[in-house]
């Protein structure tokens, strides 16, 4: 994968993050959202934006938020979007998904829709995703099926909660016509406040994997799960961290970021707006150039699963305090589980749009301690680029 | 597989990107990404990109491949990247006059 690592002229896996407003206030959310940032881009400069990654041929979008389709003007965008040869692939909790919106979705090609679950019950889910949503997530997802809209997703972030629910997430999908996709709990965002309690066991990691090895065909995973290639054989799709590469993120405001899981200064790139445009940003800043450049690996060089888990993921090492050049914390070796037990400084938020004030369906997440709450996945009981079936010829 | 449609030797075959399908251009060949499956391929050398971009201007592959002065010996390894192309959607047989 060579060409993959010195980068692309442009983003295969593009995030834009349309606001950071946002209905619920997720425990886990990557991007802290709750609050519009006023300095949140206009509809024409956000067509401004589409217009350049129609001209860069950025194929597809990934939008999310924040709650995207909460702003006033995301149909119209969408329909821009498409109209200019970006497909979309959006994020939703399903809150305005309404069966007219679920119809329109139906008749409009290149749109795929992700609706968010964390839990295949009420129970698991409400816990981390605030109460009701469960309810609203699957209103969704029926009022979508109901529409004929095929092949909705049906996104999950497995968590030590929800490990032991993978079958039951499977069917779901399954009984609306749905895919699955599975993907990793990283410590961004709200999230490295929730990572230790929630992030699964070592034991369901090794679930997980058998899981997907015997799911993978119909289970999408945005690829993120490659660090547990070291378990055994590869899972399918690109088996390195692709931030800077052939991953990045436009935030609301237009700040440009290697990866939406790495929203913090370190990691900032440039601006569509103040520094030229993003094909700029994206070809000539100096962190992308430099995160294009060979990388050290430290220890993980040594060792034998490093062709296929590359040390990991960077955002998962840098805000829970890991060195950058050392072992993924949930690394298979147990490595990370070493290094998480000695000296370390996780880093600040560089942002945060979270809520100051909680809702009244604000989850309430009290950690509860020792021992999992959901049952272990029973024995035997995500391409890249979520849904992409990615070839080399 | 598109065995079915296309004449037992790819060289002697018309073909076309299908429809849907963009290529981009990249500093090692291009991509190829099929908006109705979401597929994405990587065509790994400008040689190849080339190629592909001007199927659609040429009767034949073997035609094809001697106008972007690709060499004899290499038709081989191209037809087999052409008919696994079309075995992904990316490019498809197309209908000639001739025929
Ligand atoms: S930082 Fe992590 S989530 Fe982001 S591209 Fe790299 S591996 Fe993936
Ligand atoms: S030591 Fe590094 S390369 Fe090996 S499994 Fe752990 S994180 Fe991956």
């Amino acid at each position: 994968m060579g060409q993959f690592e010195l980068g692309l002229d442009a983003p295969i896996c593009l995030t834009w993050e349309l606001t950071y407003a946002c209905n619920l206030s997720c425990v886990h959310c990557l991007s802290s959202s709750g609050r519009r940032d006023p300095r949140e881009l206009s509809t024409a400069q956000a067509e401004a934006v589409i217009d350049e990654l129609q001209r860069m041929q950025v194929f597809y979008v990934n939008i999310g938020g924040g709650e995207p389709t909460v702003r006033p003007d995301f149909w119209h965008l969408l329909d821009y979007s498409v109209a200019h040869q970006v497909g979309v692939k959006f994020s939703t909790n399903g809150v305005r998904l309404t069966p007219d919106r679920a119809s329109q979705l139906a008749r409009t090609d290149y749109v795929d829709v992700q609706v968010s679950l964390d839990g295949a019950t009420a129970q698991v889910n409400d816990r981390v995703r605030g109460a009701g949503s469960y309810v609203t997530a699957l209103r969704a997802l029926d009022n979508l099926a109901e529409a004929g809209f095929g092949n909705a997703k049906i996104s999950v972030v497995v968590t030590r909660e929800n490990a032991g629910q993978l079958d039951d997430f499977k069917r779901l999908a399954d009984d609306r016509g749905a895919t699955l996709r599975l993907t990793r709990l990283r410590p961004s965002g709200r999230g490295a406040d929730v990572w230790d309690e929630l992030h699964p066991t070592m034991a369901q990691q090794r679930e997980l994997y058998s899981w997907l090895l015997a799911n993978g065909e119909n289970v999408l995973t945005g690829d993120s799960f490659f660090h547990l290639a070291g378990f055994g054989e590869s899972l399918p799709g690109l088996n390195l961290c692709g931030a800077g590469r052939v991953v990045c993120l436009i935030d609301p405001i237009g700040d440009v970021y290697a990866c939406p899981f790495a929203i913090h200064e370190n990691f900032l790139a440039g601006n569509v707006l103040h520094d030229g445009g993003f094909a700029k940003v994206w070809r000539e800043s100096e962190l992308f150039t430099d995160l294009r450049s060979p990388q050290t690996s430290g220890a993980c060089t040594k060792c034998q699963h490093f062709d296929a888990c590359r040390g990991g993921c960077m955002a998962a090492k840098f805000f829970t305090g890991l060195p950058l050049d050392g072992p993924d914390p949930e690394c298979v070796q147990g490595y990370g589980e070493a290094a998480l037990a000695g000296d370390r400084v996780v880093p600040a938020a560089s942002q945060d749009h979270s809520r100051t004030a909680p809702t009244k369906s604000a989850p309430v997440f009290v950690p509860l301690g020792v021992g999992p709450v959901a049952p272990p996945v029973h024995a035997c009981a995500e391409s890249p680029l979520a849904g992409l079936a990615l070839e080399t010829v | 597989m598109v065995a079915g449609l296309v004449a037992s030797d790819p060289l002697a075959q018309s073909w076309e990107l299908a429809p849907g399908v963009a290529l981009r251009p990249e500093p090692f060949g291009a991509l190829a990404y099929h908006f109705g499956t979401r597929r994405l391929t990587f065509l790994k050398t400008p040689e190849l990109a080339t190629v592909v971009r001007s199927l659609g201007d040429h009767p034949d592959l073997r035609t094809a491949l001697a106008a972007a002065h690709v060499e004899p010996r290499y038709w081989n390894a191209y037809s087999k990247a052409l008919v696994a192309l079309a075995d992904a959607g990316m490019i498809r047989p197309r209908e000639t006059s001739s025929v």
